[in-house]
């Protein structure tokens, strides 16, 4: 899960990586409070999770609160490049910025460990300087047991060759960013700004901070930080009825078991469909291992409320899961929908293999559910559900 | 001969008394597995009657090695106690661990991994967030469906549990020497390259299956090693061609991150080390079938 910049802005200072003041409002009335707070005069700064805001004209200096109230209304409901800005933060203007630096931790999944970037040419993409002056950023392995030590943090310092002036500042924030990191379970945590101001502080300006879903379990408090305004709703929906789900752009509704094989669907649909209009995939659902009746209702359920499914493609290879199941929960599930009322017209294509996979289509037949046709290769299947969909 | 598992493997279960536990330990018992114990502090002591086979519980790792010579530990362990189990049996050095469990939070298999380096990888890892591995008609520890397929001289490595049972399928009349589920998660422990170096050295092995997805570049790396290494030939598939960038496809590691880690860019790579892949399971496994009859 990718934070906004305030949320990123908050877990610093909780940690105590300092920081500038910041709020974060909805309204553009609310900027005026804020801006009093911070002395008369403030920053607007969109909360896009996207670069290059500033350019886009999501970033202005307000004067007054008068004026912070006008930014406000100019930047709420801006479109930056397919994201609408929901939120600005007011926030502190920066003092004189006399340097940038960047710093980050991330994963490095290729060494299996983790790694320290750090560079005294902040303040701008940083895949720009590493194409362009790869030795101006130091890339050091951080390993996951042993941490970030002051020794550690002074060896990354010496690397990306920080100031004399500013080293020992920015080895204590390395510190305190790693344990953040861990703290918090980060997959990314990056500040760029790192910025030496006129007074000699040196100060996180800007960061970027993704989190793991896996560590759900020990992050109450994570829950809250998600983007509940931004997401797709049908992905709201799915994630509220626990179903892994992603929304695509195309009119192949597909259920499956297992993510590699429902990727593995996507694309077999999408090959499908160039012979069929061009037809792609709706969405991506995987719906695990046991996929009782009402995971099965539930699916469906989300897939058939999609306007842009035209029909949709049920790919099932039962390993532990029974086929039958599978198919009982099929056949429950269009009962289920239908005795709630929804009307289920789009058409269904069944692929059931494996554990089972005799009973399961027996079921299917014997149920003989005028949308439900059965196909049993997952090839011959992706292409009658694309089919399907082009003749719609 | 096979690769990591045969008929000798003396396997345990960590967390086997749990519900999952117990249901694959009863699945991995009819496979034939030799099952010698399993490892719950609260129950040590006690045995476990499963299916009329009467199996020691034993208190730790180290405990049920002493005891019974085990030297395969199959995890079923939740994931907040996953880190803990796993080092566990790195400390307990036993040779084989494979991590069933979904949804480990990345600084613990960051962590699990860096101790298991750090011990000299005396215990190799499968997984997290796997199938874990079978070698048909001798064992099987994990949770592939022992009756898909036979014993035969295809080996295959996937990242991908349903998609190793969807290519076992398609291929069971020609069987599999091992087939190992290395896992879907950002940190895992065998990668596609340790189970390609050990096929290429397995005599029962005349063809090695590579399933791959999106996310990372291990098929990039992949393909670098059986460029200079692997004489037998290699037949490939790649699953997320559609995946959009930047959002998870229900493995966690399944990712597109700007222009990394695509499904093109891993089959490019891929055929560029000579490795034949298919557009989708079935024409991977006509491919396969092609490389055989020669």
């Amino acid at each position: 899960m990718d934070l906004f910049e305030y949320q990123a802005r908050d877990l610093f200072a909780k940690h105590g990586v300092p920081v500038l003041a910041g709020e974060v409002i909805d309204t553009p009335e609310g900027a005026r409070a804020a801006t009093e707070r911070l002395g008369g005069k403030s920053v607007v700064k969109a909360q896009v999770k996207v670069g290059g805001r500033g350019k886009a004209g999501g970033v202005k200096l307000a004067g007054t609160p008068d004026e912070a109230v006008a930014r406000a209304t100019d930047i709420l409901g801006m479109d930056i490049k397919g994201h609408t800005v929901h939120k600005v933060m007011i926030a502190e203007t920066a003092p004189e910025i006399l340097e940038e630096y960047y710093v980050s931790y991330l994963l490095d999944r290729t060494n299996r460990t983790f790694l320290a970037m750090a560079s005294v040419q902040g303040g701008m993409d940083i895949e720009e300087v590493a194409e362009k002056t790869p030795e101006a950023l130091a890339k050091v392995p951080v390993d996951a047991v042993e941490g970030v030590s002051a020794e550690k943090a002074r060896e990354i310092v010496a690397l990306a060759k920080f100031p004399a002036e500013v080293a020992d500042q920015v080895a204590e924030i390395l510190v305190t960013l790693w344990d953040t990191f861990v703290a918090e379970d980060a997959l990314l945590l990056e500040v760029n700004p790192l910025a030496k101001v006129a007074s000699g502080d040196v100060l996180a300006l800007d960061g970027k901070v993704s989190l793991d879903e896996n560590a759900e379990f020990r992050q109450a408090d994570h829950a809250a930080l998600e983007d509940k305004e931004s997401a797709n709703p049908l992905e709201a929906a799915a994630k509220k009825k626990n179903l892994n789900y992603v929304k695509l752009d195309g009119e192949v509704g597909i259920i499956g078991n297992g993510a590699g094989l429902v990727m593995s669907t996507l694309d077999v649909v999408a090959y499908a469909g160039e012979k069929h209009g061009g037809v792609k995939p709706a969405n991506f659902l995987d719906i695990g291992g046991g996929a009782s009746a009402d995971v099965m209702a539930n699916g469906l359920e989300i897939i058939l409320g999609d306007p842009d499914v035209k029909s949709v493609f049920v790919n099932v290879f039962g390993g532990i899961t029974a086929c039958d199941e599978v198919a009982n929960g099929i056949v429950q599930a269009l009962q289920l929908l239908a005795d709630k009322g929804e009307e289920v017209s789009k058409p269904l294509v069944v692929r059931l293999d494996g554990n089972n996979a005799e009973l399961g289509r027996k079921i299917l037949s014997d149920a003989d559910h005028p949308l439900v046709q059965r196909v049993d290769t997952m090839d011959g299947a992706a292409d009658k559900a694309a089919e399907l969909a082009a003749a719609k | 001969m096979a690769i990591f598992l045969n008929k000798d493997s003396k396997v345990i279960v960590q967390g086997m008394t749990g519900a999952t536990g117990m249901k694959h330990t009863k699945l991995m018992l009819a496979d034939g597995t030799n099952i010698v114990g399993g490892v719950n502090p609260r129950k040590a002591g006690t045995s476990v009657d499963v299916d009329g086979t009467e199996i020691p519980v034993f208190g730790t790792v180290a405990e049920a090695i002493e005891k019974t010579g085990a030297d395969v530990s199959v995890l079923f362990v939740p994931p907040a106690f996953s880190k803990a189990a796993v080092v566990e049996a790195i400390d307990a050095e036993i040779p084989l661990a494979v991590v069933i469990t979904e949804g480990i939070a990345v600084h613990d298999s960051a962590a699990f991994w860096a101790y298991a380096k750090s011990k000299g990888n005396k215990t190799r890892i499968i997984g997290p967030n796997c199938p874990g591995l079978i070698t048909p008609g001798q064992s099987n520890a994990g949770i592939i469906p022992g009756d898909i397929t036979k014993p035969g001289r295809i080996g295959l490595v996937s990242k991908s549990g349903t998609l190793t049972y969807q290519m076992m399928y398609e291929l069971r009349d020609i069987g599999f020497s091992s087939a190992v589920g290395i896992g879907g998660d950002p940190v895992i422990g065998t990668t596609h390259i340790d189970a390609l170096a050990a096929f290429e050295a397995d005599p029962d092995t005349d063809l090695i299956v590579m399933i791959g997805e999106i996310g990372g570049d291990a098929e990039e790396r992949a393909a670098e090693f059986i460029k200079e290494n692997v004489t037998k030939p290699v037949v490939g598939y790649v699953a997320g061609f559609t995946a959009p960038e930047g959002k998870t496809m229900g493995h966690a590691g399944a990712i597109v991150s700007g222009s990394s880690g695509t499904a093109a860019a891993k089959k490019e790579a891929l055929e560029a080390a000579g490795v034949k892949v298919g557009k989708t399971p079935t024409e991977t496994a006509k491919l396969a079938r092609a490389v055989l009859a020669g």
